[in-house]
């Protein structure tokens, strides 16, 4: 079997699983909180339509951030309350869930009871019916396939939403998409999106189940569809075995083909040590330092320049050891972090243009390029030009380019690979930087900081020598053409591996 | 048995009751006539307390319905509404035995009770697993009739009961509800606008317009009333029965 779908489908069982257990927990708050506040707004006109108005609100903030939103919140709420909250995995993704699934639910329990023939309202009030009695004897049991179809509309969107859970690091089908989005691994996208389907699909099945059971007054449908249910949460639940003894240790990665790759190293080195491992991939960039520095997750890879600009809010450039020694010290104090030390490579923002395109224009280093630029055109990725790098070149530099572009990483490379620009803001490791013969422009000026990637260490893992022993032979053993050739295994289209695979062609050296 | 002591309701700005008082022995058979609009339902649910009064007293059993469980005093009353208000997702036998099972009544008294009271509206036991939705308008409406009946209330609160139904349905539920009246010796009150069920199956006729009692006489009596707004109501079944009489005679 092709190795990256044998890798997707080796991954699937554990994603589905923890898929499923958060799903199915967003659904069952968002039923046990929905319902009641159908019933409770369904008699209160104004508050009717204020709460409608509220859950139809809530879902037009787009999923993703929803649960982005989560993160800080829970974190300053556990910081306020000295509570230990979990800010990243699954309480962040069941409570965006949750809120995400009451629109249908209350939205159909409103209609369902104000669905209900007056009639037989007013029957069941002159028979002597309490309120609870006539809900659950005549207004659930008449507005239930309205209820139901609701429930069901929450399920699919719920299951279909939970792929995003991953960006908060909680495991679920996403992991697949995400990472295979990433380094262009469409198997992986296809499984994943393969796997929340199938589970979506199942849901809507199993309620349409229990909702014919109950319109045909069919008892086997319903105790098959409750059954089904049932057998659901026990897979979701259920630990499958007893888990070993050995200590879990959980490593971040954010959401681009290297840190995929160092994730893999890192979780190889530490399976080897004895750790049981888990993932938290796709993370955002900021959310991953904080989630270590909370201790969400154990370990991950950062760059020098980027803890020094975006966590520690500096805006000076310090030579490269310099900043290191300062980091060391900065982050240690401040959060606790450990720095294991520098795994011997940069990714830094570095200008590049193609070999033959720097020799026509004779440019070599940036203050040559300052001279050409108002000819030429700059492609440059996403965020590159609202970042502080940016600016300090552009400053230093005095850089007025003819024109700007901004492309997703991918595409940036093949805008310089075919001429559609000139200069590109690359990644220093990058691969495709020897795959396309580019050449790195130099920065005289040292106006670029410095982004030595680092190992980092949560504050609990800060003195233990085991742990830190288990790592420390990564620390100074991959070179950057090492690094690059990694990651254009990932990256490239033909003769693509897994970022596990090329994380052992890494590690092969010693 | 029943009494209303200067009852008043108000609706918004209107008045829907205005100082009714009316009192219903035991074992009588009172209908509630008048126009749309007379305050004829409202007297009712202020019985049972579906409507609040907002002046006046209403006693059942010389208790004052306010002092009274008002779950316990719905489920002491066998009500019947117009449009019927069976459980469309309940058997016959679930509907009929619905009373008693909030009462807490055991369940295996349900087969028995269930067979006896189809028996006593006059409908084949063989009904008792059926749908409402399978039944026509009289049989669904003696199914209600028995589901009031349930838990051997003494007193029927009847809203409209037949106003849906086919005038010959109509004829002979009315007078087969006349006759469990009599049998079970229920103190009924009857609202409907068809002034010839009223005068045919009740001991009194109490006539409400614009929310007071316009006259409370027996069937006889009310026939000869001189007040106009009476003989506009009675004159119509009057004049058909004169009709159809000499049409008998041929004339």
């Amino acid at each position: 079997m092709n190795p990256a779908l044998a890798e997707a489908l080796g991954d699937l069982p554990v994603l589905m699983r923890a898929h499923l257990g958060v799903s199915l927990a967003a659904i069952g708050i968002g039923v046990a909180v929905g319902l009641p506040l159908a019933w409770w707004a369904w008699e209160r006109r104004r508050v009717r339509g204020a709460l409608l108005g509220a859950v139809g609100l809530i879902q037009t903030i787009p999923a993703l951030a929803l649960l982005a939103l989560f993160y800080p919140m829970l974190l300053v709420l556990g910081q306020a309350s000295g509570l230990a909250i979990p800010a990243l995995g699954f309480l962040p993704a069941l409570i965006a869930l949750s809120l995400y699934a009451l629109l249908p639910i209350v939205r159909n329990g409103v209609a369902a009871l104000a669905g209900i023939d007056p009639g037989v309202r007013e029957a069941a009030e002159g028979i002597g019916m309490t309120r609870r009695q006539r809900l659950l004897l005549v207004e659930l049991p008449l507005g239930a396939p309205v209820i139901l179809a609701g429930i069901r509309t929450a399920a699919v969107w719920t299951i279909g939403a939970a792929t995003l859970a991953t960006t908060v690091g909680q495991p679920s089908m996403g992991d697949l998409i995400f990472s295979g989005l990433q380094t262009e691994n469409w198997l992986r996208v296809l499984v994943g999106c393969l796997g929340a389907a199938v589970l979506a699909l199942a849901a809507d099945g199993v309620l349409a189940l229990v909702e014919s059971g109950l319109a045909r007054r069919s008892r086997w449908r319903v105790r098959l569809g409750l059954g089904l249910i049932a057998a659901a949460l026990l897979v979701a639940f259920v630990p499958w075995r007893n888990a070993p003894e050995q200590e879990t240790v959980v490593i971040g990665a954010k959401n681009f083909s290297e840190q995929f790759i160092l994730a893999s190293a890192i979780e190889e080195r530490l399976r080897a040590a004895g750790y049981r491992t888990e993932r938290r991939d796709g993370l955002g960039s900021t959310v991953a330092y904080r989630a270590l520095a909370a201790g969400d997750i154990d370990v991950y890879v950062d760059y020098s320049g980027t803890l020094w600009a975006n966590i520690l809010a500096r805006t000076d450039n310090p030579p490269a050891a310099e900043m290191r020694q300062q980091l060391s010290e900065l982050l240690a104090r401040r959060d606790g972090v450990a720095v294991i030390g520098p795994l011997g490579f940069e990714n830094a923002y570095a200008l590049a243009m193609r070999r033959e395109r720097a020799a026509e224009l004779g440019i070599s280093s940036l203050d040559q390029l300052a001279r050409s630029a108002p000819r030429l055109r700059l492609g440059a990725d996403l965020e590159f030009l609202t970042r502080p790098e940016w600016r300090a070149v552009e400053r230093a530099y005095g850089l007025r380019f003819a024109e700007h572009r901004s492309y997703s990483p991918t595409f940036m490379y093949r805008a310089v690979a075919d001429g559609s620009v000139d200069v590109i803001s690359a990644f220093s490791s990058d691969g495709r930087i020897a795959d396309l013969d580019l050449v790195t422009l130099a920065d005289p000026r040292a106006a670029l900081p410095s982004y030595d990637a680092l190992l980092l260490a949560a504050p609990r893992r800060a003195r233990d020598e085991r742990f830190l022993g288990a790592l420390r032979p990564l620390v100074g053993a991959i070179r950057v053409d090492r690094m690059r050739q990694a990651n254009l295994m990932v990256d490239r289209d033909v003769d693509k591996r897994t970022p596990a695979e090329a994380a052992r062609w890494l590690l092969a050296d010693y | 048995m029943i009494e209303l002591a200067d009852v008043t309701k108000r609706h918004g700005a209107g008045t829907a009751l205005d100082g009714v008082s009316l009192t219903a022995a035991a074992g009588e058979f009172v209908a509630l006539v008048g126009p749309s609009g007379s305050g004829k339902t409202t007297l009712l649910k202020s019985i049972n307390r579906l409507a609040a009064p907002d002046e006046g007293i209403v006693r059942v059993d010389g208790r004052d319905v306010r002092d009274m469980p008002v779950t316990e005093l719905r489920r002491g009353i066998g009500y019947v509404i117009q449009g019927i208000g069976l459980f469309p997702h309940m058997t016959v036998a679930e509907n009929i035995w619905i009373v008693p099972r909030l009462a807490g009544t055991p369940a295996t008294e349900r087969e028995g009770r269930v067979a006896e009271l189809l028996d006593l509206v006059a409908l084949p036991r063989e009904f008792a697993g059926r749908m409402p939705s399978s039944l026509s308008g009289g049989q669904a409406q003696r199914v209600g009739v028995a589901r009031a009946l349930a838990a051997g209330p003494r007193i029927m609160l009847m809203d409209e009961p037949f106003g849906a139904l086919d005038p010959v349905t109509r004829d002979e539920l009315g007078r087969s509800y006349r006759a469990l009246h009599d049998s079970l010796a229920l103190t009924s009150i009857m609202v409907t606008h068809d002034m010839a069920e009223a005068l045919l199956i009740a001991d009194r006729i109490v006539v409400l317009i614009d929310g007071r009692v316009r006259a409370d006489l027996p069937p006889a009596e009310l026939l000869s009333s001189q007040d106009p707004e009476v003989r506009a109501l009675v004159d119509v079944p009057r004049r058909q029965a004169e009709r159809l009489h000499a049409l008998a005679e041929g004339r």
